[in-house]
């Protein structure tokens, strides 16, 4: 196990209201982690620091062997990298098929002349199949993805999270608003995924986030409160007291 | 897996018989003297329009950027190519009229009668530097789309790195053609201020030739660059490109963390349409005859934004419909077409009443039919059939397949 991503002594503040404080965070490949705090604690913030869309005010976030600082690169480029973002609300291209959606994630050269020029091949037409099999949807293809349920959508947004290829994936709230079948399934998905990569789930819901039985970081406040396994930080006083002890 | 774009699109094949059918049966009464020299025109310049509309559905319906600035792309393309209009056929006159004097005349007395031909009507003899090209076609050509092509890069470049959006990015285009429109406005910006060009029929090295004639070979003209642009932008919204700057236009936020590099691909769309947007007003302006900075103003952009929203955006055929039937209609009511209607203690005169019917208009398909004229065809065309595989839910009380709809 070696470090795929190193987020140290990190602050970010909003108007004066300090979001995140001094965050530090490490993870290998491959892991699971489950972030876990109360509303506000900085969960997704944390998310936008490490995909570029918020800028840090200090700190260092290093990533892969060759220790490269992602501060300052453009969200696409991160993206390019190998970090996938699956946003809490399902952000699908509703107009457009569930093929077309899982296409355009797939791994490949993004630069306009070469999306320009792109045929389909039987390659790639086979990663879809594989994918879309994955996340139960392999009869849903031609549908447009503005016609899915709610849980739909979440697999498909994760399906389009795979089909990227990366080898950090970042999943807020993954089993929001969905049925306890779709949430056991969901937790295969991630674990599965979780064999090869790094993967960092948000969630607020504690069964989901003890059935993926993995190292759990609390936050508070923009802060790590407490980390190690599920057990260990609901034993943990501070945790009981901010969070889990209301 | 690899199928033809026609065979994805039927409505390519469509639209191109259709455009065929027209050129020919226009061909066929113009010959035989059914329709007039001038009407020809019209129809032209409509292909003409109908082509920058084309470009402004990919920019705006596709990729969701509400350009105000296209019909001022289209005005530099009709600059470029009345500049080595005007130039050329002043060249002809003045030869004439020189080779009566005892010597012959020196290349730059002949330069210099051209200058005065051109610019006395706002007090000037010299040549600007703009106008370096106009003396060689193959010079000057070029720039009917490098020039709008060029500001488009470049002021692309800077709205989009901004990341302006929205409403805000409308304002920026539209401040640009303000001031583009402002300075072709002066007499000093070298293209003779308010006059404009003039004299655009005319064509070089074509005298004995009459406009009945050229008006034909200019309409033909124009159905082919709106067959040729209508392939070319059908094929670049359809597959991979098509699908991501139609996310782009949904979710820009969205495509950026699936690592494409959103900034670029708007540059790239807005740029490709600029150049189209000149190569039509290329084709429009010789059959106008004439371009002054009126063509160019912010108003005329806001116009091609109608048109396309009253034909429907996100669909090419939608676009080339409401640029053809507003620009029709519009002349046929601004040209006295329209009978006056008597209310009694009032006269409804249409070419005074014309744009509060358009404005009226705009506000109803916005409102009551937001696919425009275009969206009737999803009527027509058969309703696809969900091809509903399992069941309509996975719990045990959820339908089953056999209970829902065929």
């Amino acid at each position: 196990m070696t470090a795929l991503l190193e987020v140290s002594g990190v602050s970010v503040s909003f108007d004066g209201f300090r979001a995140i404080n001094n965050l530090s965070l490490t993870i290998a490949e491959p892991e699971l982690r489950a972030v876990i705090g109360p509303n506000g604690a900085g969960k997704t913030t944390f998310m936008d620091i490490i995909t570029g869309k918020t800028r840090p005010d200090s700190g260092r976030i290093l990533w892969g062997e060759k220790s490269v600082s992602l501060i300052g690169m453009s969200e696409s480029a991160i993206a390019r990298i190998g970090i996938g973002r699956k946003f809490q609300r399902p952000t699908v291209f509703q107009t457009q098929t569930v093929r077309d959606n899982l296409a355009m994630a797939l791994k490949g050269r993004r630069g306009p002349r070469e999306v320009l020029f792109h045929r389909a091949t039987a390659d790639e037409a086979a990663r879809i199949n594989a994918i879309s099999a994955e996340i139960g949807l392999a009869d849903s293809l031609p549908r447009i993805a503005g016609e899915l349920s709610h849980g739909q959508k979440q697999w498909l947004e994760i399906g389009m999270l795979l089909a990227q290829d990366p080898r950090l994936l970042l999943v807020d709230e993954p089993a929001a608003g969905m049925t306890p079948a779709e949430r056991a399934h969901t937790t295969d998905i991630l674990r599965r995924a979780a064999r090869t990569r790094a993967v960092i789930v948000v969630e607020h819901d504690m069964d989901f986030v003890r059935r993926l039985d993995c190292r759990v970081t609390v936050l508070h406040e923009g802060a790590v409160l407490a980390e190690g396994s599920l057990d260990h930080v609901t034993r943990n006083r501070d945790v009981i007291d901010v969070y889990l002890g209301r | 897996m690899r199928r033809s774009l026609v065979a994805t699109h039927p409505s390519v094949l469509w639209f191109l018989l259709a455009l065929a059918l027209v050129t020919l049966g226009v061909t066929g009464l113009a010959e035989a003297g059914l329709i007039s020299t001038s009407f020809v025109k019209t129809l032209g310049k409509t292909l003409c329009l109908a082509l920058v509309a084309v470009a402004m559905d990919v920019v705006w319906g596709y990729c969701g950027i509400l350009s105000l600035g296209h019909l001022a792309f289209f005005g530099i393309g009709g600059y470029a190519i009345g500049m080595w209009l005007m130039y050329v056929r002043t060249e002809e006159i003045v030869a004439v009229s020189l080779a009566a004097e005892a010597l012959p005349p020196t290349p730059q007395e002949i330069r210099d009668a051209i200058g005065t031909q051109i610019f006395g009507v706002v007090g000037s003899s010299d040549f600007p530097w703009i106008w370096s090209f106009a003396d060689r076609a193959w010079l000057q050509f070029p720039m009917i789309v490098i020039v709008p092509g060029l500001l488009a890069l470049v002021f692309g470049w800077l709205a989009f790195r901004s990341r302006v959006t929205g409403v805000y990015l409308s304002i920026l285009t539209q401040a640009m053609t303000l001031a583009l429109s402002l300075h072709l406005f002066q007499n000093d910006s070298g293209l003779r201020g308010n006059n404009g060009l003039s004299g655009l029929q005319n064509i070089p090295g074509l005298d004995g030739i009459g406009q009945d004639r050229i008006s034909i070979w200019f309409f033909w003209a124009s159905a082919a660059a709106l067959a040729a642009g209508y392939v070319f932008f059908a094929w670049i919204v359809s597959g991979r490109m098509g699908s991501v700057i139609r996310a782009i236009r949904d979710d820009e936020a969205r495509v950026r963390f699936l690592g494409y590099h959103v900034e670029s691909y708007k540059l790239f769309v807005f740029t490709v349409t600029a150049m189209v947007a000149g190569l039509a007003g290329a084709l429009y302006f010789p059959q106008a005859g004439i371009i002054n900075p009126a063509e160019v103003a912010p108003i005329a952009s806001v116009y091609l934004a109608v048109w396309v929203a009253i034909g429907g955006r996100g669909r090419l055929y939608g676009a080339v419909i409401g640029a053809v039937f507003v620009s029709l209609l519009s002349s046929w009511f601004t040209g006295g077409g329209a009978p006056s209607v008597s209310l009694g203690v009032y006269t409804i005169h249409w070419t005074e009443w014309w744009l509060v019917l358009l404005g009226l208009s705009f506000v109803a398909v916005t409102l009551f039919a937001p696919k425009g004229i275009g969206g009737l065809f999803d009527r027509i065309a058969p309703r696809p059939v969900a091809d509903r595989q399992g069941d309509y839910g996975p719990d045990a009380g959820a339908w089953r397949r056999e209970e829902g709809e065929p």
